[in-house]
């Protein structure tokens, strides 16, 4: 009886600290789990840029920096408030809703410096074939010229001014 | 009111995420912008446009785009026969010099320029690893060049052939719709330039823009609906033709 209690009681102490028997290990597990996390944590902070998901998951600043590109075309609206003379001739022309930068390219220099950057005189043969030269695939309504046959080699500019190109408006600017 | 540690617990991660949105609203170097005011997209008339090619050199040097590669371009459609098997398309340096006129008149014609569809839920943005490509919060697929690994993988997903590897940087490049010119209130390079108003920048959350209406009043679609991948160019006049 009593060697059969003290066997019961030296089991049931057993059973209470199987658990942490080789606890040590465990401990060590756990010191280099928390350890690998740390060093993780540092590294990601190193390593991910601070923006890093501000927005999603991609690098926030990236927005400023694309939106902070230089520009080159200046927009109708900034060639307008010096050319004033041009407008009034543009507007009721066929040509009014044709900008400024379309046939002149981009002027974002010339307006920053407007002395000293002056545009080129446009080739009107060029310029205008590109867009007027008949062809089968532009919508009919379209307005179209056979370039070779329409002016015999002049420069388109010698009856139509660009900015309104109607020949009875020829003279004006 | 009292406050369980449970409810601590759900609140505070919750609180974090509503002051990162109360950041989110403005990207650095555009203090007048609101990205969360804008949702961009674009407009374009095929019934307009006649291939003159100045959106594609306007595109060009905006962007600064190496000759031979293209952020936007236009195609030259030949349609011959209306059950679409024998459909020509051209595309001589993007449209950029206009195109030569055709030998022949026969079957149908027309141009379709073409550009990143800026998609709501794009396939190039889901597969790039690193997160160098994103929509912003305003509606536009980005390149971080920064972070770009030059890995590919976008450009193979884009069901639409607009990316490119920039030659130079070896990182993936395409049509950022002019986000340095629409955050600064102008329009995009090409829409800029466009003679006959075939292109225009829409932004989709602005009532005031004209773009609702046209939208209301026209038969309007974009490329491949059946890949649903939310793309917001805009097509007026599109034939079944066009891939």
């Amino acid at each position: 009886m009593r060697l059969m209690g003290g066997e019961s009681a030296g089991s049931r102490l057993n059973t209470s600290m199987v658990a942490f028997r080789d606890a040590v290990h465990l401990i060590r597990l756990a010191i280099a789990f928390a350890i690998g996390l740390v060093l993780f944590f540092v590294a990601r902070g190193l390593l991910v840029p601070k923006s890093f998901g501000e927005f999603g998951h991609y690098r926030g600043a990236a927005l400023g920096e694309i939106a902070a590109q230089p520009i080159s075309y200046a927009g109708h609206e900034v060639c307008e408030g010096c050319h004033d003379d041009v407008l009034p001739v543009k507007r009721v022309g066929r040509h009014a809703r044709v900008n400024c930068e379309s046939c002149h390219g981009p002027q974002a220099k010339h307006t920053e410096d407007p002395g000293s950057l002056v545009p080129p005189k446009l080739d009107t043969t060029v310029l205008c074939a590109r867009c007027h030269a008949a062809s089968h695939s532009k919508p009919m309504d379209f307005p179209q010229v056979q370039v070779a046959e329409h002016s015999s080699g002049l420069a388109c500019d010698t009856c139509h001014q660009p900015h309104n190109p109607r020949i009875e408006a020829k003279g004006r600017k | 009111m009292s406050i369980t540690r449970r409810k601590l617990l759900v609140l505070m991660p919750a609180a974090a995420v509503a002051w990162e949105y109360v950041l989110a609203d403005q990207p650095e170097g555009s203090p007048n912008y609101k990205t969360t005011d804008h949702w961009w997209g674009m407009l374009l008339d095929i019934t307009k446009c006649i291939g003159c090619g100045s959106c594609v050199r306007a595109c060009q040097l905006e962007n600064h785009v190496p000759d031979g590669y293209y952020r936007t371009w236009v195609e030259r459609y030949v349609v011959r026969d209306w059950g679409f098997g024998n459909i020509g398309v051209d595309s001589p340096d993007g449209g950029k010099n206009g195109f030569p006129v055709l030998a022949d008149k026969e079957g149908k014609s027309f141009f379709v320029p073409k550009l990143c569809n800026h998609c709501a839920d794009s396939p190039c943005t889901q597969v790039c690893p690193v997160g160098a490509t994103f929509i912003s919060p305003d509606g536009v697929v980005l390149v971080d060049k920064k972070y770009c690994l030059g890995c590919r993988y976008c450009i193979q997903a884009c069901p639409y052939g607009c990316r490119f590897l920039n030659p130079e940087t070896q990182t993936a490049e395409k049509c950022s719709l002019c986000y340095h010119r629409i955050t600064k209130g102008l329009t995009t390079a090409c829409c800029e330039v466009c003679p006959t108003g075939a292109r225009q920048l829409a932004d989709l959350k602005d009532p005031a823009d004209p773009v609702h209406e046209f939208l209301k009043t026209h038969s309007v679609q974009v490329l491949k609906p059946h890949l649903a991948t939310g793309a917001k160019a805009f097509y007026n006049g599109l034939d079944g033709s066009v891939r």
